[in-house]
């Protein structure tokens, strides 16, 4: 049946679909482009009939594990932006808002220097106790008012903890010059050097989070009406209040443990998204992942190409590219508002 | 349509409620009942508790005491879904993301109706495409509610609430920030809902004039309690204004409808023969 809401359907679907196209596109460059380029052939060769070439233990031992981390931390992100700026109603609401971020930087610092841990997959289960640890700790502190959590309190919570947390962090890092060494290199954020066993762990987090945010995203989008009108509609707002968090959380945290904090991704993805699906947190959100996958693998791809024969991080690339980007975005049209 | 009514035709009542914000009692001890198929307007002047009344007929509000009964059944044991596909309720002044389209708005009235694996279906499409004509609103349904008017933007929520498919309609003042013009445009609207599509009406209005003109039932509200209730002609009189309001007015026949229609008298009228030709 061919009606009003036809035609607006179906350029979302076009939206998703073509997004997810250009993620396997990028994907494939992804496999290519590097310190080494392989053409796309040898690519295709090396993962379907691996013959033990060079180029072959290449393609699977560092690019193929390195592209789908990317993957699942720009879905992560992509996501974790789209679900915040929804649940606070902020535009320029990003996933670190809720201390995640900082409580992992803080894990991962102590494990440095109390615990001498040095490699990254030992710096993985820091960062996610630290993620964990700091946003119950934004959620109890949020909680305690007499209104209980709301995105006001949250929000207020997270920018409290978070200082808190970047003065311990800074005072430990000040203190200990051999420790400042091991983690500036984490926080810079980056997809190199990540075996496959990184990716491995932090999947299972990545993919609670996805389920939990998508399936909150009918009630998001009753929420973003205001409260009564989500409860005059039969949903249950409290439900749809905890999911957020704890889907950010998860996803937030699962980024941070893999690849050390990145910045403006969860910031400027859900914009791109948003001017594509329009506010429907059914559409928006698998095209904020989508387009937060694309984006990452693409900065990463251009921090291998700028500064050959070494790399830039990915990390950095993303605020460098990022930081114009966001404000040319701000300047082209009116940001479009929650 | 076929529901099971209380006693007498009674949808939605109200039993020795007493709301409360906090420690401070807003409502107490309060009997209501809402026929079947009528326009019941609430009236009374601000801070009486009139919308915190309609909250909690809407199990917005949790009552502290007493209790809402819907068609016989108290509403805060009921599954608030299975509320939700008989009892629509429309805020005061209903905010909305910017960019989002009177289409989208009014599937969203559609929740009640919709599982997580069903998402849309055939039914929701066509409650969706009806509200939208039986509003006027399909040469909208492509304009994102921030290209609208304040009428069309009323018109387009009224057709969300007519979406969700409820016997029972609340409007907590829906013609807030509207001109004159569109107040009554709405409140056709709200008319229309109830003569052709028997839907019971429960609003909270400001304007006497109009909510005697709009509403069969009157149900006055003064500090918390009802002070009177019934057809306008019962309710508006001189001097419930005066113990109700503490206006001064005359009521004469609306030369329109007949409806009461209230003309206040105020104290400037009398004392500044100035502005008199």
């Amino acid at each position: 049946m061919q009606t009003v809401a036809t035609p607006l359907r179906n350029r979302r679907v076009l939206v998703v679909s073509g997004l997810a196209a250009l993620l396997v596109l990028t994907a494939l460059v992804s496999l290519a482009v590097g310190a080494r380029p392989i053409g796309v052939g040898a690519v295709w060769q090396a993962l379907w009939t691996p013959s033990g070439t060079e180029e072959d233990v290449i393609v699977r031992g560092l690019r193929v594990p390195r592209t789908v981390l990317g993957i699942a931390v720009g879905l992560a992100l992509g996501v974790a932006g789209a679900l915040m700026q929804g649940h606070t109603r902020n535009p320029l609401a990003d996933p670190g808002l809720l201390a995640v971020s900082a409580g992992a930087a803080l894990a991962v610092v102590i494990g440095i220097y109390a615990f001498g841990v040095t490699t990254l997959l030992g710096y993985v289960w820091f960062a996610f106790a630290g993620a964990f640890a700091a946003s119950v700790a934004v959620f109890v502190l949020g909680s305690l008012g007499p209104g209980g959590a709301s995105p006001v309190s949250l929000a207020l919570a997270g920018v409290a903890v978070t200082a808190l947390l970047g003065a311990l962090t800074s005072a430990i890092v000040l203190v200990d010059v051999s420790t400042l060494d091991a983690y500036r290199f984490w926080a810079v954020g980056a997809l190199a050097g990540r075996g496959p066993d990184v990716a491995l762990q932090v999947a299972p987090f990545v993919l609670g989070g996805l389920v939990i945010g998508l399936a909150g995203a009918p009630g998001l989008n009753l929420l973003a009406l205001g409260d009564d009108v989500a409860r005059g509609l039969g949903q249950n707002v409290t439900l749809v209040r905890w999911s957020g968090p704890v889907a950010i959380t998860l996803l937030t945290g699962a980024a941070v443990a893999a690849c050390g904090p990145i910045a403006f991704l969860g910031l400027v993805v859900p914009h791109i998204a948003r001017a594509l699906t329009g506010p429907d947190h059914r559409w928006l959100l698998p095209a904020a992942g989508l387009a937060g996958a694309v984006l990452l693998l693409v900065a990463d791809i251009v921090g291998r190409v700028v500064a050959r024969p070494g790399e830039l991080q990915v990390g950095i690339v993303l605020a460098l590219v990022g930081a114009p980007f966001f404000i040319a975005l701000v300047r082209r049209r009116r940001l479009v508002a929650l | 349509m076929t529901h099971v009514t209380g006693t007498d035709g009674v949808r939605l009542q109200a039993r020795g409620l007493q709301l409360a914000y906090g420690d401070n009692v807003v409502v107490d001890d309060l009997d209501l009942d809402v026929f079947d198929e009528t326009v019941t307007a609430v009236i009374g002047p601000n801070g009486c508790g009139k919308s915190t009344l309609l909250r909690a007929l809407a199990r917005l509000l949790p009552a502290r005491s007493g209790h809402v009964l819907l068609d016989g059944r108290r509403i805060d044991r009921t599954p608030t879904r299975e509320v939700a596909k008989v009892l629509g309720v429309l805020p005061q002044a209903p905010v909305a993301p910017e960019g989002l389209t009177v289409a989208d708005l009014v599937a969203r009235g559609r929740h009640p109706h919709q599982t997580w694996y069903r998402q849309w279906s055939t039914d929701d499409e066509s409650a969706v495409g009806e509200a939208l004509a039986w509003t006027g609103m399909t040469e909208f349904a492509t304009r994102t509610l921030d290209q609208l008017s304040g009428g069309q933007r009323q018109r387009a929520w009224i057709s969300m609430a007519l979406a969700q498919g409820t016997d029972v309609v609340l409007l907590d003042e829906p013609t807030t920030y509207l001109d004159l013009a569109h107040q009554v445009d709405v409140l056709d609207l709200v008319e229309r809902l109830n003569r052709e599509m028997g839907r019971t009406v429960v609003m909270v209005l400001h304007d006497l004039n109009l909510a005697a003109r709009y509403a069969g039932r009157l149900v006055a509200m003064r500090a918390g309690r009802i002070v009177a209730s019934g057809t306008p002609d019962e309710v508006l009189t001189e001097d419930l204004l005066c113990d109700v309001f503490g206006l001064d007015a005359r009521v004469v026949p609306d030369p329109v409808t007949g409806t009461p229609l209230v003309v206040p008298i105020g104290r400037r009228s009398r004392v500044d023969p100035a502005r008199r030709p």
